[in-house]
């Protein structure tokens, strides 16, 4: 059997998902960025909730999200996703909206909005790509930069004295009643994409059913910035990012009551 | 025994020649071009064609979504072992 019986539309395992446009992404090489827009377009069209989810999309590397997804967005001034996203799903309850956020975009200009949208409880899906760096503006400190980490704004090594420490702002949010499935995943090889899918599409669910936030955190790379090919980041990342930023559902209440949260009795 | 055989077809212009399907690869099929395209990058390609089997584990890892995997799976006939007297 040659190349071209296999090649046959009939033989299809594997393609670029529906959704996705045709423009190319403005991402660098290797960058974690454009498999999670593929993860969120395959969920999406899993789900079939093409012609009611929105997006919110930040400032950061992912600020024209809106170019590669065909659904409906919105962009939001730079950390206030949550914010905006707060406006449209109460406008629009029978609506999915998400935001797409950075760690920059999230944990530092952003971090009022995220932290009280999810004590709220809002019935959005919050994406974080957290890769440890400003990416769009040439590899800043973040305040999800490790300790010795080098940016160009910390060309040392990031130091705890003068830098401060950096920030596990998923473990914050997983305290809040609000929130009701807050996980921590990552897209470096093809088992923990799927797991990843699977996180981001329980996620959905759980906005479809008004459960509350859903918090995803996907710890990624920024190759560019770290100064790596994107094979090395993905290594660095597995021995670096991953003992501070370990994987894993960090709180999971899909099943139970969201209002299980005890209020104070008289 | 069924034996499953795969074939990827990379979109070279789309292709930034990142490498991560290189390495995700179980088969060794796949390998980086020397030669680059328009863009200047250099371009996945199947090195090993019969190797593939079609497991699109490159095709989950491509951040460009520029890959697209095909896989069928032959029936080969068994043939019984002849006892010779």
């Amino acid at each position: 059997m040659n190349l071209a019986d296999i090649i046959n539309p009939n033989n299809l395992v594997y393609e670029k998902p529906k959704l996705l446009t045709e423009n190319t992404m403005h991402y660098c090489p290797g960058c974690s960025h454009g498999v999670v827009h593929k993860l969120l377009a395959e969920v999406i069209l899993d789900l079939d909730i093409q012609e009611k989810t929105i997006g919110v999309s930040p400032v950061g590397c992912a600020v024209f999200a809106y170019n590669y997804i065909e659904i409906d967005w919105q962009e939001a001034a730079h950390g206030r996703a949550p914010a905006v996203a707060t406006g449209i799903a109460r406008c629009n309850p029978d609506k999915v909206v998400f935001t797409y956020q950075g760690d920059g975009d999230l944990a530092s200009i952003g971090a009022a909005e995220i932290l009280h949208a999810c004590n709220r409880g809002e019935n959005i899906v919050v994406i974080f790509v957290n890769n440890g760096i400003y990416g769009m503006t040439g590899g800043q400190m973040a305040p999800t930069t490790l300790i010795g980490q080098v940016t160009a704004t910390t060309p040392n090594g990031r130091d705890a004295g003068r830098n401060g420490y950096p920030l596990k702002i998923t473990e914050l949010i997983a305290q809040l009643p609000g929130t009701s499935y807050v996980t921590r995943q990552s897209v470096h090889t093809p088992a923990s994409i799927r797991k990843c899918k699977k996180a981001i599409s329980k996620a959905f669910q759980a906005a479809i059913d008004k459960k509350g936030t859903s918090f995803v955190e996907v710890v990624s790379t920024c190759n560019m910035n770290w100064k790596l090919s994107p094979v090395k980041a993905n290594e660095w990342m597995v021995d670096n990012m991953f003992p501070f930023y370990q994987p894993g559902d960090l709180k999971d209440s899909t099943k139970t009551d969201p209002a299980s949260y005890t209020p104070l009795k008289n | 025994m069924a034996k499953v055989i795969g074939a990827v077809v990379v979109d070279n212009e789309e292709c930034k020649g990142c490498g991560l399907c290189v390495v995700a690869c179980p088969q060794d099929a796949l390998s980086q071009n020397k030669q680059v395209n328009g863009r200047g990058y250099h371009y996945s390609f199947m090195k090993n064609p019969q190797a593939c089997i079609g497991c699109s584990n490159c095709a989950t890892v491509c951040p460009d979504s520029c890959i697209v995997v095909y896989r069928v799976k032959i029936n080969e006939v068994r043939t019984e072992p002849v006892l010779v007297s």
